[in-house]
């Protein structure tokens, strides 16, 4: 790993390295809950998606639901990861008052995925692999909610029981912003996938991050070792709920190990909590009070046997992820790295291109896409779900440019026009007059007027040849603007340069 | 006028169809017994005149459009621990009193769509745990049966020991409990009723407050072997509620009663031979070997010789799974809470209340054998055993048909001799009859005789899983030879 992406605290004592591995808790996208037939849409009145097995009544039993397993499956296959045809759901037990049946059912001993590997994108567009240990399916908890009265709680547990694929990374992670990168990638890839919504403000995705750190070489070894010993001791912070914060917590979490080490002392393993307001972390509990959770084989369920052929099946309908549309997009559409990335980091703005592509030249709807349209949204504030522009639309423009109907410079009107006021570009531009003059013989008649007008200025270009743009610019303002700018280029090379 | 305590579940179909009597009027007999009873035997811990005499009035209804089901018109007790719509469901706990579930049970509801009616529920140890149905919030429950001579107040066993003392004294032709160590089979060999547990997931747990998820069993009481071949019958059946439900047919049970027991090859273990067990038990044990054998079966002795760790691993089993799933009663959502400090204290004082002291116990232990540090020791290594004893049953079932054992190792007891005793000389009750949890083998207990003071035995046959044919077969030549009819003197109304 280059050393630009290795992030160094110094200290008196000498420098400081940062490892990391997080833990992703993706909400899997599904109908109904892991165990239970009640709903899972997000805002419901509290306690209205709530079956009797969400609420641990006496008697209940769960029953697994075969599309969150499906999901998870898709995930792993997504995660070029293992997929194990046998997994088992443990009971985790403990108390709260969001957890209805006093245990939550996860697996803990066989995961229904283990081990895999993505390759992560930085902002600068460079690649960095990080090792997944595993990933398995567990229930969440409700919500307490403390704010509504000083001093009651109230439960809600409408998200009692929803199903959630927990995602563990290996400990390969080496700065804040590859920790977000991981997250940002991981996010696309589920997206992708369609196996979670992966809306972090909506809870769907949330991330515990393990921080250490460790002397320069340190990380090396153990990479090459395997052995943990080599690290230091790792603190866990618990559900981040942001990029931003996850990075803002790492940096604080660093600095404090720092702190303390270079003073001699030494890190406590615990639980710690990210304060948003503050930009600190806070001990949540120290190892002595972790939980005993008592994990054991939940007797109510079977294990989970997949069939060959029900991997198979998922396999061979798996979505392009990310990673094979960003190569596709360079080797076959000749995109740029750069614009194939952009395009393929997220899954509305590749469908977007690809609507825009339909049979049309890839450079230029990429660059409409990344430049103009995107552009244009950034500055509005809008998501590319909300762009006022439809990809038909942008399209037709394309095309539009494409067949020399109108330039690039029209374009830039015509899709001011549509942006505003909406409508078909191509019937725009007929009815505007916005065509373009391709017709030589009249682009010839406006340059040898401009000659015969400024032989001054006509003598000079065959000095200076860059001065043909004056001629240029009073060729297209005599043309309102609608001339074929390469045909007068051409043109008024040949009579002034020849 | 009928003496409707008299009566088999048979004999109650019988006298509906030929119309000597109405569902009403059984329902009513049943509630008038059920309600004079109850100060001495203590035995329900609701009855519900209303709700039978509604349900027997839509019963007469329906026998008389020809829609009769299996068990039109027929009153059937309901163990505590049976969730039924809008009748308060305690699993005889306090901290379940008041609780009334918007559910029911799904094999109450195969009983209810058989057209059986309902008019109680009935008292169990607490939350199922024990074998003398001591331990209920309500008080303990008596047992018909006394001794010659004697008038102590005998236990009924447990857990399902209203079901059984009900059955016993004449009220309701049927009653359904659940057996999680032998709470159906000991009890019914207490209170000289035929009691059965068919293969694990042939009778669906939904609805049924949970034990020990993997060992409980619902099944039935019967007065005779083809009432409870009947009964379970209509109580087996795939659900899809419950992922350990077995998805197969159910068997003719009640056609297997008759067939006799020609050319089965018998087995008696010989670990089942206990010290100290009266030999009144031992006694019966040989006659009833001797019955089959006489009715053309083959008896040989078998070895299973993982025995004497099925009792040990049992206790760590299913007070591991009981410390999981009785963590829902924390007083939060349903049944009762007592306010404490903050959310520790409530949850101390709700469950410190709320639970009586075997229920404790058991969670304390549970919540041991699964701690880190102690779970390959004791739950782990309890898991080996549990396979290895179902291995055992499994190389003898290559060889025999069925077995044959004592259901317990002694008659029923006096209420509270063993108040003061170690808690597990009361475990040992259950040295029989856990063994078939473990395995999840089908097992049923029929009545075989009385000992020296006139109480009942009974006799356990065990058969390999998904044979309850086998086992009924069995029973029923069993009762047949042992023509077992006595009755406890009526002294409790």
């Amino acid at each position: 790993m280059s050393s630009e992406h290795t992030y160094v605290i110094k200290g008196a004592t000498g420098d400081w390295e940062l490892v990391m591995g997080l833990e992703v808790h993706a909400q899997v996208k599904s109908n109904a809950k892991l165990f239970s037939g009640a709903a899972t849409a997000f805002g419901a009145e509290p306690n209205t998606q709530v079956s009797l097995v969400d609420a641990g009544m006496p008697g209940m039993l769960p029953v697994i639901n075969e599309a969150c397993v499906a999901q998870a499956v898709r995930t792993g296959l997504g995660l070029n990861a293992q997929i194990n045809a046998f997994s088992r759901f443990d009971r985790k037990n403990y108390f709260y008052p969001d957890l209805p049946q006093g245990y939550q059912i996860s697996q803990f001993a066989h995961p229904i995925v283990g081990e895999g590997e993505i390759e992560c994108e930085r902002d600068d567009g460079t690649l960095f692999t990080v090792g997944i240990e595993r990933l398995h399916l567990e229930q969440d908890a409700g919500k307490s909610i403390h704010d509504l009265d000083p001093t009651a709680t109230y439960v809600d547990l409408n998200r009692s029981g929803v199903a959630l694929m927990e995602i563990v990374s290996r400990p390969h992670i080496r700065t804040p912003a590859d920790a977000a990168a991981y997250v940002r990638t991981l996010r696309t890839i589920l997206r992708y996938l369609d196996t979670c919504g992966g809306d972090m403000e909506k809870g769907q995705l949330r991330a515990d991050v393990n921080v250490s750190v460790c002397r320069p070489g340190q990380y090396e070894k153990f990479i090459e070792t395997g052995s943990f010993e080599h690290l230091g001791t790792r603190c866990e912070i618990k559900n981040v709920n942001s990029l931003r914060f996850i990075m803002q917590a790492i940096e604080y979490e660093a600095q404090r190990q720092v702190d303390i080490l270079e003073e001699g002392g030494t890190i406590d393993q615990e639980t710690r909590l990210f304060d948003a307001n503050a930009g600190v972390t806070r001990s949540m509990r120290s190892k002595e009070e972790a939980h005993d959770y008592r994990y054991f084989p939940d007797p109510d369920l079977l294990p989970l046997q997949l069939e060959d052929s029900f991997i198979a099946d998922l396999k061979a309908n798996l979505p392009e992820l990310p990673a094979e549309k960003r190569k596709r997009f360079v080797e076959e559409l000749g995109l740029s790295e750069y614009d194939a990335s952009v395009l393929a980091a997220d899954k509305d703005r590749a469908d977007y291109f690809e609507k825009v592509l339909e049979g049309r030249d890839a450079k230029l709807a990429a660059n409409w896409v990344n430049n103009e349209l995107f552009g244009r949204l950034n500055k509005e504030g809008l998501s590319i779900t909300e762009s006022p522009v439809s990809p038909e639309q942008l399209g037709g423009i394309v095309s539009l440019i494409s067949d020399k109907t109108i330039s690039g410079k029209i374009a830039k009107d015509v899709f001011e026009i549509v942006w505003a006021e909406g409508g078909d570009p191509a019937q725009i531009v007929e009815d505007r007059g916005m065509k373009q003059v391709t017709d030589t013989g009249a682009i010839e008649k406006v340059v040898d007027d401009l000659i015969a007008a400024n032989p001054e200025q006509a003598e000079k270009v065959k000095e200076k040849p860059k001065t043909m743009g004056w001629f240029v610019g009073q060729v297209m303002k005599a043309m309102g603007g609608k001339a074929n700018p390469q045909a007068v280029n051409e043109i008024l090379a040949k009579k002034l340069l020849d | 006028m009928t003496d409707f305590t008299q009566l088999s579940l048979f004999d109650v179909l019988d006298g509906l169809e030929k119309k000597d009597f109405s569902a009403v009027d059984v329902a009513e007999a049943t509630v008038k017994a059920a309600e004079a009873a109850q100060g001495a035997l203590n035995c329900f811990t609701s009855i519900d005149g209303d709700k039978a005499k509604e349900m027997a009035q839509a019963s007469d209804a329906r026998r008389a459009k020809g829609e009769a089901g299996a068990l039109e018109g027929v009153p059937i007790a309901i163990k505590d621990l049976f969730g039924v719509h809008g009748v308060e469901t305690s699993a005889s706990s306090n901290i379940l009193k008041g609780f009334k579930p918007r559910y029911e049970s799904t094999v109450t509801s195969k009983l209810w769509d058989a057209g059986a009616v309902f008019f109680g529920k009935t008292s169990m140890d607490e939350f199922a745990m024990g074998s003398s149905n001591e331990t209920a919030a309500t008080g303990p429950v008596v047992n018909p049966w006394r001794a010659q001579g004697s008038d102590e107040k005998l236990v009924p066993g447990g857990s399902s020991g209203g079901s059984a003392a009900a059955l016993a004294a004449g009220i309701s032709y049927g009653a359904t409990g659940t057996d999680t160590g032998g709470s159906i089979r000991q009890p019914a060999a207490f209170t000289g009723l035929v009691g059965a547990k068919p293969t694990y997931g042939r009778c669906s747990r939904w609805g049924v407050v949970a034990f020990a998820s993997s060992l409980d069993h619902p099944g039935p009481f019967g007065k005779t072997v083809k009432d409870t071949a009947l009964l379970t019958q209509i109580m087996s059946g795939h659900d899809p509620k419950d992922s350990t439900s077995y998805p197969g047919e159910v068997p003719d049970m009640v056609s297997a009663v008759g067939r006799g027991v020609k050319g089965l090859k018998i087995g008696i273990p010989k670990e089942y031979r206990v010290d100290g067990m009266p030999s009144a038990i031992d006694t019966l044990w040989e006659k009833g070997a001797q019955w089959l054998k006489e009715q053309g079966a083959e008896v040989v002795e078998i070895s299973l010789p993982m025995t004497k760790y099925a009792l040990p691993a049992y206790y760590i089993i299913a007070p591991a799974e009981a410390s999981s799933n009785l963590a829902r009663y924390d007083g939060m959502r349903f049944g009762q809470r007592v306010e404490g400090e903050d959310l520790i204290d409530t949850y101390e004082k709700t469950r410190g209340e709320g639970f009586g002291d075997e229920v404790q116990r058991r969670i304390l232990i549970g919540t041991y054998v699964l701690s880190a540090g102690y779970y390959d020791a004791y739950y782990l290594k309890a898991l080996k055993v549990r396979r290895k004893i179902l291995e055992d049953f499994n190389a003898a079932f290559e060889g025999v048909d069925a077995i044959l054992t004592p259901t317990t190792p002694s008659a029923a007891f006096g209420i509270g001799s063993k108040a003061d005793a170690d808690p597990i000389e009361m475990y040992l009750n259950d040295i029989f009859t856990v063994t078939a949890n473990i395995a999840g083998i089908p097992a049923m207990s029929v009545p075989a005789g009385l000992d020296k003071n006139g109480l009942p035995l009974g006799l356990q046959v065990i058969t390999k899983a998904l044979d309850e044919e086998t086992m009924f077969a069995v029973g029923g030549a069993l009762e047949q030879a042992a023509g077992f009819t006595a009755k406890p003197e009526q002294w409790w109304a």
